[in-house]
């Protein structure tokens, strides 16, 4: 126990900080994965086969692929794209990005491609009827979406958005390969000082479990309060 | 876009896929079994036991895959009680401890499909089969797992999709399959698009074929229940 110390002696206050870094990479990647998704969304359910072509390759390349691969294309390639744009305005000097943005990008990137999916679905669930009604009561376009598809859609989409938080929050264990100091790479540096990796693996195990498990009860909350009158 | 690099790598990385494929499929396999078994002890009437297969199950899906690999390839090495035993033939592998790793991952995946299935199937099946006398052992062979094997081939199609991407994470315990070798090409090269490109279409080309054989299988096993 007192390897778990706060201060020098222990690696618990660096451990909670490690934590703290997995769930705002966590909350970034998803709100980044929003982003996305509302950009693909419609792509997915457009009538125009040219852009539907472009929303289905972002999602089945993104879930076809493994995310380690997506995460290398982003560390070793990010820097360089940025360079490169940044060359065309006259810019030449090396330009490294930030681990955070990196990984929670390329996290984003794939949480996004699992929500489009469920957005889809359960924009696809809602009855037709709910649609034209509202059209035919000649709502203007922000009603019709933010008062009435948008909360029916929710309802339809928060159980299956909480499948993609646990997914997005045990992939950011990934971008450990990138440097980013969270609970991964932080167990793998205490491992490595203090020769006991079984500990500091089996912690992070441990400290991932109560992570789920305490979203998982928050957004059964969520989910109850969304299902009401149902 | 270095198209020579591209057609350089391509047969590097075809001949890492054959680890990946080697990894998928041992480990899919031993992990039906842990599947179906901890399936099996989920629907005991045994508090005791279904608590357990229910913490198997738990811990194993709420936790990263690569913290799993992680506590059997650096953990376990670390008590001195195993190394003497003939286990650390296999656990100082790092080929092995991924394969550990991978089949109780699903393992714990694939019971929770099968209970699903399971428990989905019609009452009154079980109920005919036992009052036309058919043995508990045979009602289980022939009516309950066939029933169960429909219903559970859409998820499980999935679940051997999230596997393939998984023994990805192979790599980080040293195994050159395809991701590893794609990542060896990258660091060595810098460059990452066309690696990708490589590696990810052949990660494409795989999710392909499972996704359409297991389709046909569907087709195939599509009786109506």
């Amino acid at each position: 126990m007192e390897l778990l110390y706060f201060g020098d002696k222990g690696w618990g206050d660096e451990l909670f900080f490690a934590t703290l870094m997995t769930i705002a990479v966590s909350i970034t990647a998803m709100i980044i994965g929003f982003i996305f998704a509302a950009l693909f969304t419609p792509l997915k359910l457009s009538n125009n086969k040219f852009l539907n072509s472009i929303g289905n390759a972002y999602t089945t390349v993104i879930r076809g692929v493994p995310e380690l691969l997506v995460i290398y294309l982003f560390f070793f390639g990010g820097s360089g794209a940025i360079m490169f744009v940044a060359s065309i305005f006259g810019y030449n000097d090396y330009i490294e990005i930030n681990a955070f943005l990196t990984g929670s990008f390329s996290i984003g990137i794939i949480s996004g491609a699992y929500s489009t999916e469920v957005f889809r679905g359960a924009l696809q669930s809602i009855d037709k009827g709910q649609f034209e009604a509202a059209k035919v009561l000649g709502f203007n376009k922000y009603i019709y979406f933010f008062k009435i598809i948008l909360p029916q859609m929710l309802r339809l989409a928060i159980p299956n958005l909480s499948n993609v938080w646990q997914i997005t929050l045990k992939d950011t264990s990934l971008i450990s390969v990138t440097g980013l100091v969270e609970i991964m790479r932080q167990s793998y540096i205490a491992a490595g000082s203090t020769r006991d990796p079984l500990f500091f693996y089996s912690f992070a195990a441990v400290l991932y479990l109560m992570l789920t498990f305490l979203s998982m009860q928050l957004l059964n909350r969520l989910e109850t309060k969304y299902s009401k009158g149902y | 876009m270095d198209i020579e690099l591209m057609i350089n790598s391509f047969p590097k990385l075809l001949n890492a896929t054959l680890i990946t494929l080697k990894l998928l499929s041992v480990s899919l396999i031993l992990g039906l079994f842990i599947g179906l078994g901890f399936a099996i002890l989920r629907m005991n009437n045994n508090k005791l036991i279904n608590k357990f297969a229910y913490g198997y199950s738990h811990i194993f899906r709420g936790t990263p895959l690569l913290v799993q690999i992680f506590i059997i390839y650096f953990g376990l090495g670390q008590i001195e009680y195993l190394r003497t035993t003939f286990l650390w033939v296999v656990l100082k592998e790092p080929y092995w401890c991924a394969i550990i790793a991978f089949s109780l991952n699903t393992g714990a995946y694939t019971s929770e499909i099968l209970r699903s299935a399971f428990q989905t199937i019609k009452p009154g099946y079980l109920e005919a089969g036992r009052s036309l006398g058919i043995p508990s052992k045979i009602i289980f062979t022939k009516i309950q797992i066939p029933i169960a094997i429909k219903q559970s081939l859409p998820a499980y199609g999935n679940e051997i999709i999230l596997m393939l991407k998984g023994t990805s994470l192979a790599s980080t315990v040293t195994l050159m399959d395809l991701t590893g070798v794609a990542k060896y090409i990258i660091s060595t090269t810098f460059k990452p698009v066309e690696v990708f490109i490589v590696a990810g279409g052949i990660y494409l080309f795989m999710t392909f074929i499972i996704h359409n054989v297991i389709k046909y299988l569907e087709k195939k096993y599509g009786f109506q229940t």
